[in-house]
């Protein structure tokens, strides 16, 4: 970690009172929901964090309390640097502001992980589903959302499969 | 089981103007499968005559779950899907998704294999500008090029079927190195190509850059401001053709970058001739890169010795009983990466690929985010299309060069 990085982060620790993670060499906060805000901020205004790379999310569902982690990735043009945050939310109706304020290219990110792991983004002036149709049931990523699967059809249990797809029904 | 999410009109009705509710002005399907949306890409417009006052994009018709399936497969068998996300990419998805893998579990690559990758990368990059200038020009009316494009696009592709196999889903990229050596013949099918090409370039450049029907087409069009370019997390060529000299392979070098020697094209207009002349621009650098890289290739081997991640050669799996177990282990249920994320980036020819990998301990990946370029840069379209022609909206989807197996995942 440089010089650079150990000056943001120490003082983003003093001022906000954080926690860091360092991995393989990146390293990342942890934030709670009502302060992420004013974090994203301060990485752009004092630190130089002019860009948002990315913005996504990851269930613990079950091994872990609070139970989903919203993860940023920010890089700085100026200083050439990556530096991320994480967000921990628990599961029970999961929400927290969103940032497309401080960074506009956050509203497809929030989009998309309102539609993968079903979290709101308070503020967000366009939370609608991305990916998935309008209509859809579930959000996928989830761990608790099973996977789904094709089964193989063979010629002894073709009509047996067949009569279980939803179109045999009608 | 899941609760149902209503949509009502109320929420969509903030899209569009009060005039189009008054019927002042016309809406517009563009798509999912309009020839020059390139793919499945939905755009809603609003129209006042031929002018763009409003212009929703509307993605997913190529979701393929990619994320969630790779949460099921051990970590190399999850890599196949990596080459279907950027179909026009597929060395470079590999790329990303093995460095992630190498620096998840810490796994030293040989310097040949990383010689190698760059080439390919490089060769790939190419071949992606290609299918771009062909078809970017061919939405602008000119035939010809296309036709010309996907000639040399092909030379690119019978070096990648000569290594991989395939054409265009290689894996040739394995966590550790490579999946074999290069086949003989190799060196010279791509000193062949690096003969061949920059006359073609000139080619396509005598065709367009001049050409008062595209200059026409493309001079003014969808300009991105430098501000815009990085507020809104635009990368790649894009970025470059709005004035910021950002490259990652300058910028964070990977796989041995820092070796050779090459120019960062910019361009400070920020229009779609400008981005244009940034891409003729990137494929003579990637040239450069590719003759130094062949011209100073290592020998020796093309895949880590580390056998608790990497499989053993067929050759071993006869004589050794512990080459034999640790081929069963790896094939059966791979290997066990540490719990924790790290994420990593490549620049891909649409701008910065990312990977974010978590593992938990276990043979499956736990989370794989795809941190994909197209995504990012499609969402400034809206912004470069108002106030433009409709037929100007061909040039601007062909100029943020979107593959859409990348926007969708």
């Amino acid at each position: 970690m440089n010089e650079y990085l150990t000056d943001t982060v120490q003082s983003l620790k003093d001022r906000f009172s954080l926690e860091t993670i360092e991995f393989r060499g990146d390293i990342s906060l942890v934030v709670s929901p009502d302060k992420i805000v004013e974090v994203c901020k301060t990485l752009r205004d004092d630190f130089g964090f002019d860009v948002l790379a990315a913005e996504s999310a990851v269930d613990y569902w079950p091994e872990q309390a609070p139970r989903f982690h919203v993860i940023y990735q920010f890089y700085s043009m100026t200083h050439n640097q990556r530096i991320g945050l994480r967000v921990p939310l628990d599961g029970n109706g999961p929400s927290l502001p969103s940032v497309t304020g401080v960074y506009p290219n956050a509203n497809w990110h929030e989009r998309e992980i309102w539609d993968m792991f079903g979290i709101r983004f308070e503020g967000h002036p366009d939370l609608r589903r991305i990916i998935m149709p309008y209509d859809w049931e579930g959000h996928p990523l989830r761990k608790d959302y099973p996977l789904g699967y094709e089964e193989v059809e063979f010629t002894f249990n073709f009509d047996e499969i067949d009569g279980r797809k939803p179109y045999a029904k009608e | 089981m899941f609760e149902k999410t209503e949509v009502t009109l109320d929420e969509l009705r903030h899209l569009i103007s009060e005039r189009a509710i008054e019927g002042d002005t016309v809406l517009l399907n563009m798509g999912p499968q309009h020839p020059s949306t390139h793919g499945v890409l939905r755009l809603l417009l609003e129209l006042d005559g031929e002018l763009v006052i409003n212009c929703i994009p509307d993605i997913g018709y190529l979701h393929t779950g990619v994320e969630k399936n790779m949460e099921a497969k051990s970590y190399e068998k999850a890599e196949v899907m990596t080459d279907r996300l950027d179909y026009l990419n597929t060395v470079g998805n590999n790329l990303v998704y093995c460095l992630a893998i190498e620096k998840l579990v810490e796994l030293d690559v040989p310097v040949r294999a990383q010689a190698i990758r760059v080439i390919l990368t490089e060769l790939q990059r190419i071949a992606s500008h290609l299918v771009w200038l062909g078809t970017h020009a061919l939405d602008l009316a000119a035939m010809s090029v296309f036709l010309y494009c996907f000639r040399e696009r092909e030379m690119i592709l019978n070096i990648l079927e000569m290594c991989s196999g395939q054409r265009m889903m290689t894996t040739y990229i394995r966590p550790g190195g490579l999946w074999r050596d290069v086949p003989a013949g190799f060196e010279d099918a791509v000193r062949e190509f690096l003969k061949a090409f920059p006359a073609r370039i000139d080619e396509y450049e005598a065709l367009l850059t001049k050409n008062p029907l595209f200059l026409e087409r493309t001079k003014h069009i969808g300009v991105l401001s430098r501000e815009d370019a990085i507020r809104w997390g635009v990368t790649g060529p894009m970025l470059r053709a709005s004035g910021v000299e950002h490259d990652l392979r300058k910028a964070q070098p990977y796989s041995g970058y820092e070796q050779y020697d090459f120019d960062i094209p910019t361009q400070t207009g920020g229009d779609t001739y400008d981005r244009y002349l940034v891409r003729m621009e990137e494929m003579r650098q990637s040239l450069r890169i590719v003759q130094q890289a062949l011209d100073k290739l290592p020998y020796g081997p093309v895949r880590s010795n580390n056998r608790k991640y990497v499989p053993p050669p067929r050759s071993e799996l006869g004589v050794s009983m512990e080459a034999l177990i640790h081929h069963f282990k790896l094939w059966t249920d791979g290997f066990d990466a540490p719990k924790g994320g790290v994420y990593v980036a490549v620049e891909s020819p649409r701008g910065e690929l990312g990977v974010y990998l978590e593992g938990n301990g276990g043979p499956m990946p736990h989370r794989v985010y795809w941190r994909t370029p197209s995504f990012v840069n499609l969402q400034v379209l809206p912004l470069l299309s108002k106030g433009h022609l409709v037929a100007d909206l061909v040039a601007l989807i062909g100029t943020v060069d979107i593959v859409l197996g990348d926007v969708d995942r």
